[in-house]
């Protein structure tokens, strides 16, 4: 089915978010959406998904005007939206929520569960999306819960797929598995739309690429004869240098140290088991590895979100390991945690009350357990406008914010903070090229200021760009440490994968 | 596909979030506004269904108006009426904020009351200005060691809140009984359960009294707009106001902040306790002057009704119980002049919570354009 956007407009108050788009997705192709953060690439595929109502324009399916009321007219007229986050129920399982909706009953409207166990399985083996289908959602790493979000849309036989920044969250092997799934859908005539920052995959499997800034159209590219650094500076407007300059690092003090850590969950299998390692000030430690092999628990390890079962957290040389997360916090612990709407913001705050999150009640922001409104407001002003917070308006709530600039804001927040050590889990997932240059210059400045900076990144790109020092994590346990130098994704890669020697 | 169809807000926020914080000045005044217009016209229709013509539906209103506002004394009837709720909306309001749902605002009256008669009767001798406060202040922690039951067992144990607070109404009920048969507290010379009478200088002295002592209207609503002041205060303008917020709206997040959401739980309950503790106190020093069986008369209750159409709000809660206050004291009126039963006060009272708690009725009968999506949905990793 060929889809035609014509001259949406939508407005929220004080933004324009998209201005008089048009764009047309043919017939069994992929059209890669690409934009800066807030470019209003959500926003146009919510107005396509019956999200939201477009103030102006008009959408057409093979030529014929539609008018979409709710998702359910959209998801009639055979658009499949997969979402930038997840609209899954956390304590369902996998079936359950793939069948939300579209349940197979028997006589009297019982559920018949064998039936919609049959028709998940089906689905997921057919495109090679391997769950559980009893699984229960929260206990899935969010790759697992994106595959779930596919299967969902599939089984309501979508024809046009939507799918916001899909491969955010997959591992280089699930990229390529989804970039095979993608051929599948495409080979069975389906359309589909890919929004995405990571300009490579748009040129690697899209047909045709449009690129938004500022809620407008700025051009198309052809993916056959575009580079990378083209389609970043027709996004941005700028040239960008998509390479991290920096010098090699020079290690100094050991600022964190953990020993033999070991961490269970409820049944007593081990997440974490027996990690040793070290950060020095002035280095940056990058952890690799395919997401859920034990990374968030060792950050939360860190952190102290999480409790240890044995081991020893030591921070600037003192046990750390039963301190209480705001005690690690007040001692010099920065934290840019992985999800960013789970844990990095409060959705209905304001972006200034986020910026001060999890330091309100340190001067200067309080005094004597009162806030200082004026504080706060001067820092967040200045926050927003050093790191590029769009848009600037620190009244909005955090919610209102693109998903890009929503990581913005947190970066911004634990950046600001003058620590010894600052851990950075996905610090920029779903963050466009030119915001991308700016996080990793600032993770670099850090480290040249003397801190301790760990990484933890599915990306092995960025692992690369940024480590003096590269940590493998395969099931809770470290399995390879190479200075940057000293080796290749490739041989990083096998270790990922639990093949390294 | 459900999922998508659930207003996202709602699916972010939660379910008591969304209903008991305002986002904006829809949500917060004009959902409510006409929550109570609509309530209002239903409750014409009512009073006609039961074969009264338009006019007497009218003739009704009027006295409704003419009993809540109509006249001094109905003023003064409305405050003291409002007096309570104020205290026990911002009693449930609070807990909201920190995303619990403080049902037992009723049994944390009895106590707190309970308190302060205590202290009312058995201490003599003071001035007004030591004993009363006094009094005040036993009212306040009594209801906050019962507020404290269930948010200790919640913030140790996970034990629901709801579940508790309902279960310590049913025991404070029943100990209000026991001790108004006590000799500690009941009234010398009676067989019946009514406590000694309290002490002219522990009582909330009538504010209009010198113009007509039957204006009831009594020091109890300063002290119950004092604490809408103090707790918008802490709310909204203090690093305690912040957590009890974070941790309302987003626990994980809070968590990831360094805030201990069992000092949370904990301080929030006994706040919150204390407050319906002082709405008790308030009856008993202001209006009844002695201790009855169940002398909270469901005012605890109403408490949930009007943090609710007051969105959580301090100011909102006080402009709510004014409302309530106004229905009742207008509904007492009404029977007498119109004869029509206060009963539809209560109809009334529960179509506007109806309305406030399923804005979607309202916007779909005012056709109001839906607000845009604020917020996408939970759990994912980008926004
Ligand atoms: N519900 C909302 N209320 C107010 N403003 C909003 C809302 N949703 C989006 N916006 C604003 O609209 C603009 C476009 O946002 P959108 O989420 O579409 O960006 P995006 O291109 O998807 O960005 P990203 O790559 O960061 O996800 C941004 O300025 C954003 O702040
Ligand atoms: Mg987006």
């Amino acid at each position: 089915m060929e889809l035609q956007l014509r001259g949406i407009t939508k407005r929220f108050p004080g933004v324009l978010a998209n201005d008089d788009v048009s764009l047309t997705a043919r017939s069994g192709t992929v059209l890669a959406l690409i934009g800066e953060n807030g470019a209003g690439k959500s926003t146009l595929m919510n107005v396509l998904s019956g999200l939201y109502r477009s103030d102006a324009g008009e959408i057409l399916i093979d030529g014929v005007h539609q008018t979409f009321r709710d998702p359910g007219d959209a998801i009639k007229a055979g658009i499949g939206m997969v979402h930038q986050h997840f609209m899954l129920v956390p304590v369902f399982s996998v079936y359950e929520n793939v069948i939300l909706g579209v349940e197979p009953t028997k006589a009297g409207g019982v559920l018949n569960r064998r039936e919609a166990r049959r028709e998940v399985k089906e689905i997921s083996e057919r495109y090679g999306l391997a769950v559980d289908p009893d699984a229960r959602i929260e206990d899935l790493p969010v790759g697992i819960q994106q595959r779930v979000e596919i299967i969902k849309v599939l089984l309501r036989g979508a024809r046009i797929l939507v799918f916001d920044e899909p491969t955010a969250v997959l591992t280089p092997q699930e990229v390529e598995e989804f970039f095979g799934i993608v051929a599948e859908l495409k080979a069975r005539g389906a359309t589909i739309i890919f929004i995405t920052h990571k300009l490579k995959e748009a040129l690697a499997v899209a047909d045709d690429i449009t690129v938004l800034r500022g809620g407008r159209v700025v051009g198309h590219a052809d993916p056959t004869t575009a580079t990378p650094e083209e389609l970043a500076a027709m996004m941005v407007g700028r040239e960008i240098d998509l390479t991290v300059d920096k010098e090699p690092g020079t290690p100094g003090r050991t600022v964190l140290e953990l020993t033999d850590v070991t961490m269970v969950d409820d049944y007593g299998r081990p997440l974490l088991n027996k990690v040793s390692m070290s950060v020095a000030a002035g280095e940056i430690v990058g952890i690799a590895g395919i997401q859920g092999n034990g990374q968030t628990e060792l950050v939360e390890a860190i952190t102290g979100l999480l409790p240890i079962s044995s081991g020893r957290v030591e921070f600037d040389g003192a046990d750390i390991s039963n301190k209480s997360v705001r005690d690690r916090h007040v001692q010099g612990i920065a934290h840019v945690p992985e999800d960013r709407n789970d844990m990095g913001m409060v959705g209905s705050f304001t972006i200034k009350e986020n910026l001060v999150l999890d330091s309100y009640y340190a001067a200067p922001y309080s005094k004597a357990g009162r806030l200082q409104r004026g504080s706060i407001e001067e820092s967040a002003l200045a926050l927003v406008e050093a790191y590029d917070v769009r848009p600037p308006l620190i009244e909005n709530t955090g919610a209102a914010l693109s998903g890009g600039n929503a990581q913005k804001m947190i970066v911004a927040r634990e950046f600001s903070r003058d620590v010894p050590l600052v851990i950075c889990a996905q610090p920029t997932r779903g963050i466009d090229v030119g915001s991308i240059e700016y996080i990793h210059e600032q993770i670099v400045r850090k480290r040249n200021e003397g801190k301790a900076i760990l990484i933890v990144s599915t990306e092995l790109d960025e692992i690369f760009a940024l480590s003096d020092r590269i940590l493998v994590m395969y099931d809770g346990k470290i399995v390879a440490e190479r200075l940057t130098g000293d080796t290749t994704p490739t041989e990083i890669g096998l270790f990922m994968a639990g093949k390294g020697s | 596909m459900t999922a998508a169809q659930t207003p996202p807000e709602v699916a972010q926020r939660g379910f008591v979030q969304q209903l008991t914080t305002s986002v904006n000045w829809r949500t917060g005044l004009l959902i409510p506004f006409l929550a109570v217009v609509t309530a209002l016209i239903i409750g014409i229709v009512l009073i006609m269904l039961t074969g009264s013509s338009f006019g007497q539906a009218m003739d009704a209103y009027a006295a409704l108006l003419q009993g809540s506002v109509g006249s001094v004394k109905a003023i003064s009837e409305t405050l003291t009426a409002a007096t309570p709720l104020i205290l026990a909306g911002l009693s449930v309001a609070i807990a909201f904020r920190a995303g619990l749902f403080n049902i037992g605002a009723e049994g944390q009256m009895l106590v707190g009351g309970m308190c302060a008669v205590f202290v009312g009767f058995s201490i003599t001798g003071l001035p007004i200005y030591i004993h009363l406060p006094l009094a005040l202040l036993a009212g306040f922690i009594g209801g906050a060691i019962w507020g404290f039951i269930p948010g200790v067992l919640k913030a140790k144990t996970g034990a629901h809140e709801v579940i508790v607070t309902i279960m310590l109404n049913y025991i404070a009920l029943r100990l209000v009984d026991f001790f108004l048969k006590t000799e500690l507290f009941q009234r010398e010379g009676r067989n019946d359960p009514v406590s000694k009478t309290v002490e002219a200088s522990a009582q909330l002295t009538q504010m209009l009294g010198w113009m007509n002592p039957a204006l009831r209207v009594h020091l109890g609503l300063i002290v119950a707009l004092i604490a809408a002041g103090v707790i918008h205060w802490l709310l909204f303008r203090t690093t305690t106001g912040f957590e009890f917020r974070a941790v309302g709206a987003n626990p994980s997040a809070a968590r990831y902040a360094g805030m201990s959401i069992t000092k949370v739980y904990v301080l929030v309950m006994m706040i919150a306790g204390g407050l319906a503790g002082l709405a008790g106190s308030g009856q008993i020093l202001g209006v009844l002057d002695r201790a009855t069986p169940g002398f909270s008369s469901n005012i605890g209750f109403d408490g949930i009704a009007v943090a609710l159409l007051g969105r959580s709000n301090p100011w909102g809660v006080v402009a709510a119980a004014v409302l309530f206050g106004g229905l009742r004291a207008g509904g007492q009126q009404m029977q007498v002049s119109a004869d029509v039963g206060i009963d539809l006060i209560a109809v009334i009272q529960a179509l506007i919570i109806i309305f406030v708690a399923a804005p979607a009725l309202i916007t779909a009968m005012y056709r109001l354009k839906t607000p845009a999506v604020s917020t996408q949905i939970s759990k994912g990793w980008a926004s």
